[in-house]
């Protein structure tokens, strides 16, 4: 990688919003055989990293390009940015081979959140499909840790096979914990899996929490998140109540350029989360 | 007799049932237990019965000669198991399989068949049960065949 000298816009609103900060990479997992986790660390030391659940920020490779990735690390760990990404792309698929030490380009966080404050008080459905877990792991963090805050917390996760299971630790560990409910399902199976096999929406009938109390936060495929919607609400949990988090193709991730508008709205500023109120007449658009 | 028909009427499949129907179907009910790993149904047998699954887990398979079997589905705690028994000719198109202790209310099909055709009152609503269910999981299969997470 190259080192540039560029100024800090992370933490750091009040900065040019375009300039990227240098991060180094700290740690580079490998979660399954197409995703992996970056851990970074601001390059020159410096201010906190802070970022809300749900927000995202743009991750430049230099020489290379410029991806969304959301922030998928735990928001009280203030020194650490974490990001979860599948190897699809030329910018990801380059960024997968990045090394402990290497240099990144980082720019935000951008976007709106998780509704973990409004959630306070109720019920918590967590709803994520493949790697839709990413973005929706800060929020789980966020309410595990302030868990008394909060009724019963359900986390219903679904992707495509055994082996597409991503944090298959974090999942094992949080599966044994008293207050949380985690149920994972996988659309087909072979061998030793002895797990559920079947869609994510077939978990909501049965879930534990009740539904007039209850808020919904979905992030997956577009078409897993609207199916999930017609499982909430025949569940009876209100629209109101349901969150998602969209994606769409975004370049400058300020609202300037246009490339993720959806309807009236850029998901870039406006979400990447919304409440499904203000989507729901663009969701089944076509021309959208 | 008692139990059994408590567990008949508490069963989600059969909420909303009048209590005439739930002891027609009582009568053709029975219940069952399968070990962990115990096969329950194999396709290309016939089909005369399905299962209410009261607790535990069952794979749903089809066996690829060259790869083993795969799992299509799961069921579990209050699923309804089996509509082969339905149709004519009455043959699994599935093999089934116990995942864990699985304890669950068979009813069979046969006995079943003849009360819809002599009440056909409860024949619409066994049936308007299982087009809901079936609604379901071919709404599942769709989006599993979409592979929307590749």
């Amino acid at each position: 990688m190259t080192t540039q000298s560029v100024q800090s816009a992370v933490g750091a609103p009040d900065l040019n919003p375009m300039l990227p900060q240098t991060f180094r990479v700290r740690k580079v997992i490998n979660d399954t055989y197409d995703t992996f986790t970056l851990e970074l660390t601001p390059s020159h030391g410096g201010a906190e990293v802070s970022f809300r659940p749900g927000q995202f920020n743009m991750l430049y490779l230099y020489g290379v390009g410029e991806v969304p990735i959301s922030i998928s690390g735990d928001p009280s760990r203030g020194n650490v940015l974490v990001h979860t990404t599948r190897a699809v792309g030329t910018v990801t698929k380059v960024m997968s081979k990045l090394k402990v030490g290497d240099l990144i380009g980082v720019r935000g966080p951008y976007g709106t959140a998780w509704p973990v404050e409004e959630a306070v008080g109720n019920d918590v459905v967590i709803i994520a499909g493949g790697i839709g877990l990413a973005p929706l792991r800060p929020a789980l963090y966020h309410i595990l840790s302030h868990r008394t805050k909060y009724g019963k917390v359900v986390l219903l996760y679904g992707t495509r096979t055994p082996s597409d299971i991503l944090y298959r630790k974090d999942l094992e560990q949080l599966r044994s914990r008293f207050d949380l409910e985690v149920h994972v399902t996988v659309d087909r199976a072979m061998g030793t899996w002895r797990g559920n096999v079947g869609v994510v929406t077939n978990l909501i009938p049965k879930a534990p929490f009740d539904p007039t109390n209850t808020v919904a936060m979905v992030c997956g495929p577009e078409i897993m998140m609207r199916f999930t919607v017609l499982g909430l609400q025949k569940r009876g949990v209100a629209l109101d109540s349901i969150y998602l988090s969209l994606e769409r193709n975004m370049k400058c991730a300020v609202g300037f350029c246009g490339h993720c508008q959806f309807g009236p709205l850029f998901v870039c500023k406006d979400g990447p989360v919304f409440r499904y109120g203000q989507v729901r007449e663009f969701l089944n658009k076509r021309e959208i | 007799m008692e139990t059994l028909e408590r567990y008949v009427a508490e069963h989600p499949f059969f909420a909303g049932m009048s209590e005439k129907h739930i002891q027609l179907i009582v009568g053709c009910a029975s219940n069952v237990k399968y070990d962990a790993g115990q096969q329950i149904d194999r396709a290309g047998m016939e089909a005369n019965t399905f299962f209410l699954v009261r607790q535990g887990r069952v794979a749903v398979e089809i066996v690829n000669p060259t790869s083993g079997p795969i799992t299509i589905q799961t069921v579990g705690d209050g699923d309804v198991l089996g509509w082969s028994w339905l149709f004519p000719p009455y043959i699994h198109h599935f093999d089934s399989k116990a995942l864990d202790l699985t304890r669950a209310i068979a009813l069979d099909g046969k006995c079943l068949r003849q009360k819809c055709d002599a009440d056909h009152e409860l024949g619409y609503e066994l049936f308007k049960r299982f087009a809901q269910i079936m609604e379901q999981r071919i709404a599942s299969t769709r989006l599993q065949l979409m592979d929307l997470y590749k």
